[in-house]
């Protein structure tokens, strides 16, 4: 007998978001992505003495045929891409129980591992799509540390993958994973023909899944998540001149959020999705404005500066208002109020700070920073601690986007010519690096924890 | 009924792009800065001065600084410099006599540094090109600025060569 610690049920309003998400999923399957545009994740650096753990092929009872890649296969690649961990492979397992009473602890304790995961997937409760159980185990102990049951849409199970390493990473880690998301990213192909593509891209965190939201002659960037995940606002120069567009990623439909004279840019959700930071030049240049999400009022502007006042982020209650701005000479970062009032000067160290990315309530902000002209590097100031990291070691390293749980940094990068995505874990022990199989990759966007 | 047209449209897009066949083209060597063209020229530009920068041809007549129409700036710098003064004037003198032509000056930058920063940076280009053509009396309906960033380079290798190149405002006919 076990008895889980904790236990969450099937609720009819989960059922209810897995059924939006299948939606969501269906109608983004409809505009694949080109072949090339899919993410190959390479881990470069890892964390000496990442936890071992094994995750057991999880027992498949479901009426559905079994999928080619398993869920714990799935759960596996994502703990060991987070650096943190050190999965067993499936080849060096000697056991392969599906439920905790089935686990012998002194033989997972021989093979020197820390934690095992148990499981099956069945049929939903309703006969409506899966259900995924899993148990996490402390094999010291012999302590169960996580049983749960997850609900699956229909189609589904890779995203219920992510679910579960998610709960396992919170479990072991102690803050939330940050595999059950999306990331967007800006595939450049045809680059110097004279008849370049844009194509702007949604993948689930782990590459799978690659759907082109928009494709283009013309440039696209500046991809960014609204708080729900269901958006995507970026800048388009599909007209010949910049605008900003707000695409929604379960209908498609898209709506064009500004376009006002000269630059269109740099677009930032509100915490509440209500409203867009943006920067516009139609004041003679670049300020920081103030946009309603559904046009409904007039612009706001917030910065009354000659200078260049762009990359808006708000701060984590909205309360604030980041950006990037060279009044003081260099571009630098300065904070403001949500109103507009009481500019000031965020970074001191570094002679080019710009386009800040926030996590952990704010304390950690992400900048693109050089302390010279030729080196540009994605640097982490603690806020806190006022100390400065410099975390990439690239030349023309920019865009960096935080996780939302604040442990990787991903950012864009050039290397042997092409552009490519990097990850850094925020601590600099974790490195990844993200190519596709052709063209240039850019302007990456990590979205917030899909629901 | 509106969901159904929806998915209708959605299939329909879906199929268009599936059936966009892709094109490779081999990457072109870079082209090469401003060349001094070799002075043939057709036979109509023969009794045309080449410092009339009221006449449309002389748009195209590579002995006239009206067929320049790129300005190039310093790292992080947007001020025209001494060199590029004439070209800028001698389509301020153009646009000034030809009322009915219309130019989009195209700011751009190198790679460098932010890419929203850099679409403020390259404004700004723009913007110095602008003030001349404003200061030298042509009308503000005949001129536009758009600023590309680093989207648009002409040079794509990461040294200082190539980022000069790319350090650049474009003035670009729309009407003649």
């Amino acid at each position: 007998m076990y008895l889980p610690e904790k236990l969450i049920s099937t609720s009819a309003s989960t059922v209810e978001r897995a059924r939006r998400l299948v939606l969501l999923v269906l109608l983004l399957a409809l505009l694949p992505a080109s072949v090339w545009a899919q993410l190959r994740i390479e881990i470069v650096d890892g964390v000496e003495g990442a936890m071992p753990i094994a995750v057991v092929p999880f027992a498949w009872d479901s009426s559905e045929p079994a999928p080619a890649t398993g869920v714990a296969e799935i759960i596996s690649a994502n703990l060991r891409r987070s650096g943190l961990f050190d999965p067993m492979a499936e080849r060096d397992m000697i056991d392969r129980p599906t439920r905790p009473p089935e686990v012998r602890f002194g033989s997972w304790r021989l093979l020197r591992v820390d934690h095992v995961v148990v499981g099956r997937v069945t049929d939903g409760p309703d006969g409506w799509g899966q259900e995924i159980e899993y148990h996490l185990l402390d094999v010291h102990t012999g302590r169960i540390l996580l049983s749960q049951a997850m609900p699956v849409a229909p189609g589904d199970l890779r995203f219920g993958a992510h679910r579960v390493s998610d709960a396992v990473y919170e479990a072991l880690i102690g803050i939330p994973g940050a595999f059950a998301t999306r990331i967007a990213y800006v595939v450049v192909t045809g680059l110097g023909s004279g008849d370049e593509v844009f194509e702007l891209v949604v993948a689930d965190a782990d590459g799978h899944n690659p759907q082109t939201i928009v494709r283009n002659t013309q440039p696209i960037l500046s991809p960014a998540w609204s708080p729900d995940g269901r958006r995507l606002a970026y800048v388009s120069f599909a007209t010949g001149r910049s605008n900003i567009i707000v695409q929604d990623l379960f209908t498609g439909q898209m709506r064009t959020v500004s376009s006002e004279r000269g630059i269109n840019g740099a677009p930032a959700w509100s915490p509440d999705g209500r409203e867009l930071a943006v920067s516009l030049s139609r004041g003679g240049s670049p300020d920081i404005w103030v946009i309603n999400v559904d046009g409904e009022s007039r612009p706001r502007q917030l910065t009354h500066h000659w200078s260049i006042n762009t990359e808006a982020a708000w701060s984590h209650d909205g309360r604030h208002i980041y950006f990037t701005s060279d009044r003081a000479g260099r571009p630098q970062v300065f904070r403001m109020d949500r109103n507009g009032d009481n500019v000031s000067r965020v970074t001191n160290e570094g002679r080019y700070n710009a386009r800040p990315s926030l996590a952990n309530r704010d304390r950690l902000m992400a900048v693109v920073y050089s302390d010279g002209d030729n080196d540009f590097r994605i640097a982490i100031h603690d806020r806190e601690t006022e100390r400065l990291r410099v975390l990439s070691d690239g030349r023309l390293d920019e865009s960096p986007s935080f996780a939302p749980n604040g442990s990787m940094v991903l950012y864009a990068a050039r290397q042997d010519g092409r552009g490519v995505l990097a990850a850094v874990s925020a601590d600099g022990r974790v490195r990844q690096r993200l190519v596709v199989s052709e063209g240039d990759v850019r302007e990456p966007a990590w979205s917030p924890i899909i629901r | 009924m509106n969901t159904v047209m929806r998915f209708a449209a959605l299939v329909m897009m879906a199929a268009l792009i599936a059936a966009c066949a892709r094109e490779v083209t081999p990457e072109p060597a870079p082209p090469e800065p401003t060349p001094p063209r070799p002075a043939e020229r057709p036979v109509e530009t023969e009794r045309l001065d080449p410092r009339d920068f009221t006449d449309a041809r002389n748009l195209d007549n590579p002995d006239s600084l009206l067929s320049q129409r790129v300005i190039y700036f310093e790292f992080d710098r947007s001020n025209v410099r001494a060199q590029y003064r004439p070209i800028v004037d001698a389509h301020a003198a153009y646009l000034r006599a030809n009322p009915s032509a219309r130019v989009i000056l195209e700011g751009h930058t190198d790679e460098r540094g932010s890419r929203e920063y850099n679409l403020g940076l390259g404004e700004r280009r723009g913007n110095s090109v602008y003030e001349i053509l404003r200061a030298s009396n042509v009308p503000s309906r005949q001129i536009e600025v758009v600023s590309y960033g680093e989207e648009r380079p002409v040079c794509r290798q990461s040294n200082e060569d190539c980022w000069q190149r790319n350090r650049r405002t474009e003035i670009v006919y729309t009407a003649r």
